[in-house]
């Protein structure tokens, strides 16, 4: 290793070496020298570990006086190599470690990854409808669960205590559903290739109508707080401007793009899940500002409500239809039961493959050991996730592990509008945008 | 199938007491489909030739797998492609860069994907680019779509693939001093045996596993 003279830290040689006495401090003479120039610009680091950059993201701030004239973001704090990872497991096991990426959204990451695995298995018109209706059900409560982290971390950040309080009290209604239906509140690992991993348990869908019922009173307390609040608006009017021409060549998709004013929403416009049989709306607003993503989001919810009734009236109608693929080849072979000391592995089904049939016993340790092949090629499965398009692109060399997994992150590609939205702007509204394309650091780095 | 493969088994180098080790399963490859390609697919095909009347010299091969389109083009003529598809064909974004390493394809190891989404007409194709792992070069196509910045950055440096032409073509998740692409094939994942009770459990990277 090359040493050199480090301006933050003076070096002295010993016999072990170069030591290096490290101070800092040095804010009188940095401001003094500030002082004395005749220019303004200064250069400022922001995070990665900062309480508003909404986790570890780092951005470059050039200033001149309070306003932003140049700003680079540094991402890659978060990064964990899971696209590498699940090369090395299979094709099941991957789920995990897709649904740990966007922290906030795991039942949008696993279902695009598998609905990108069930294409390349040409399984997917075999998909039971139970299973897809849950999935649906699923995603649309995951959405209103990250739209809280979005809203009540977003204002937190402009300084709104309030919000945050009532979005995360309705965040936990919807994470107690979760827990409820798959025994854990994040990184469920409950949408698999071939459906889900168990189905509801009994009585669900009345809970589900009351969830909804609550949570549609609830959001009135948001919106009676920000929509049209003075201070709000102030803060977020006219701030991270970025039209459809910046979205398009940016390829921004999600609140952002809609918030420019383009009613495009993949649930629509390419459905997949059944969502063509679900009615909603697609929320826009003409803004372009981060008071128009805010906007949107919160009529976002609504619609996400709407269709969990449908679907719950849906799952009501489908009451005992399997939530599995009829291939045995590739249905995980256990399903969960609720026994006396909780939630854990079917009784009946350990009673048939150790005391019954020595096949099911095969099978099963084949099934969960080996893995299922998926024939050779590469397939892109899209879905709506509350930051925009995610899609996961899927090769296969006809193993049973994939040979290649990339998803392609909304928040990964939407991160990069940060300097089209600020610069020029003042330094307090670097926060707002950065707020307002809501990423999600684990996803972005993966 | 990128390769052929032998035996059942992950294991290598140990005697074959399973009696699947003489098997072969030799390697898939997709040529081009032919005509009709169904769908909207043809519609993009021969507007593109229309548009387009180096077509039959640029487009080595036009995929349809799967429910998608996929065109192979030789990476002397990605920029004009992707210039006549977002121009002429409405292809308004492209959603980023996919890498692929393929270590048995000899002199075009390194696959880029783009796949590209037209906001007008709800279309989707994806365009395939090789190289060779000696010469990784691909044209950027950050002035097609500016979007595609970090998108390249990340295949740099998980792949290594060079975008001639990329404003600021550095790393962008793993450090600035790393040696090496982390997704190429012959990139270990590391990993340490974890001993629990006595027994010891390899890392992910070096257990016996299924193929």
């Amino acid at each position: 290793m090359t040493t050199h003279l480090d301006p933050y830290a003076s070096s002295r040689e010993t016999t072990e070496g170069t030591v290096f006495s490290v101070t800092g401090g040095d804010w009188d003479s940095l401001v003094s020298e500030i002082g004395e120039s005749k220019e303004e610009r200064i250069i400022v680091n922001m995070g990665p570990q900062h309480p508003s950059t909404h986790g570890v993201l780092r951005l470059v701030l050039e200033l001149e006086g309070e306003t932003v004239t140049e700003v680079r973001t540094g991402i890659g704090y978060l990064h964990t190599g899971i696209e590498k990872n699940i090369e090395f497991r299979n094709w099941t096991q991957a789920v995990t470690f897709a649904t740990r990426m966007d922290y906030l959204s795991p039942i949008f990451n696993e279902t695009a990854y598998c609905l990108a695995v069930e294409k390349l298995l040409g399984i997917t018109n075999d998909i039971p409808e139970r299973a897809s209706v849950i999935r649906v059900m699923m995603m649309e409560l995951n959405r209103i669960s990250s739209h809280m982290v979005a809203l009540g971390t977003g204002a937190l950040e402009l300084g709104a205590m309030g919000p945050m309080f009532f979005a995360f009290r309705d965040r936990e209604i919807v994470l107690d559903t979760f827990e409820e239906i798959t025994g854990l509140r994040m990184n469920m690992a409950y949408v698999r290739p071939g459906g889900v991993s168990q189905d509801l348990p009994a009585g669900m869908t009345t809970k589900i109508r009351d969830v909804v019922k609550s949570l549609r009173k609830n959001f009135e307390d948001n919106a009676k707080l920000l929509i049209g609040n003075t201070i709000w608006m102030k803060r977020t009017e006219g701030i991270g401007y970025l039209d459809l021409a910046g979205c398009t060549t940016l390829g921004i998709t999600g609140p952002v793009l809609r918030s420019a004013g383009l009613p495009w929403d993949l649930r629509k416009m390419q459905p997949y899940c059944g969502y063509e049989n679900y009615e909603f709306e697609v929320i826009t607003a003409d803004t372009a500002d981060v008071y128009g993503r805010f906007l949107v989001r919160m009529a976002e919810l609504e619609q996400s409500l709407r269709i969990i009734e449908q679907a719950a009236d849906k799952l009501d109608k489908l009451e005992g239809q399997p939530v599995m693929v009829a291939d045995k080849k590739i249905a995980w072979p256990a399903q969960l039961a609720l026994g006396a000391d909780g939630l854990g592995n079917s009784l009946d089904h350990i009673r048939e493959i150790m005391g019954s049939s020595m096949e099911s016993l095969i099978h099963h340790f084949k099934l969960v050991t080996e893995g299922f092949r998926v024939p050779a090629g590469q397939a892109y499965a899209t879905v709506e996730s509350p930051r925009g398009e995610l899609a996961a692109h899927v090769v296969s060399d006809g193993g049973t592990r994939p040979y290649r997994v990339h998803f392609r992150e909304p928040s990964f590609n939407n991160l990069q509008s940060t300097s089209a939205m600020s610069e020029g702007g003042m330094v307090a509204d670097i926060i707002g945008a950065v707020a307002s394309i809501d990423p999600v650091m684990g996803g972005v780095d993966r | 199938m990128t390769h052929d493969q032998t035996g059942m088994f992950g294991a290598a180098g140990t005697g074959d007491t399973s009696g699947y080790g003489g098997l072969v399963r030799t390697a898939t490859t997709f040529g081009s489909t032919e005509r009709p390609y169904g769908g909207y697919f043809d519609d993009v095909a021969d507007d593109l030739e229309r548009a387009y009347p180096d077509f039959a010299d640029a487009i080595t091969r036009v995929v349809v797998d799967r429910g998608e389109l996929t065109l192979h083009v030789k990476k002397s003529r990605l920029l004009e492609v992707a210039f006549i598809l977002r121009d002429k064909l409405k292809f308004e974004m492209c959603m980023g860069v996919s890498g692929v390493h393929y270590p048995d394809r000899t002199g075009a190891e390194l696959v880029a994907l783009y796949p590209l989404l037209s906001l007008t007409k709800n279309q989707r194709v994806r365009l395939e680019v090789a190289t060779s792992e000696l010469d990784p070069h691909i044209p950027s196509l950050v002035e097609v779509w500016a979007g595609n910045n970090w998108h390249e950055r990340e295949t740099f440096d998980m792949f290594g693939i060079i975008f001639d032409g990329h404003p600021g073509l550095t790393r962008i998740l793993m450090p600035d001093d790393w040696d090496g692409h982390p997704q190429r094939k012959d990139y270990p994942l590391g990993g340490i045996a974890v001993e629990y009770k006595g027994a010891t459990t390899p890392a992910p990277s070096n257990r016996r596993s299924y193929r």
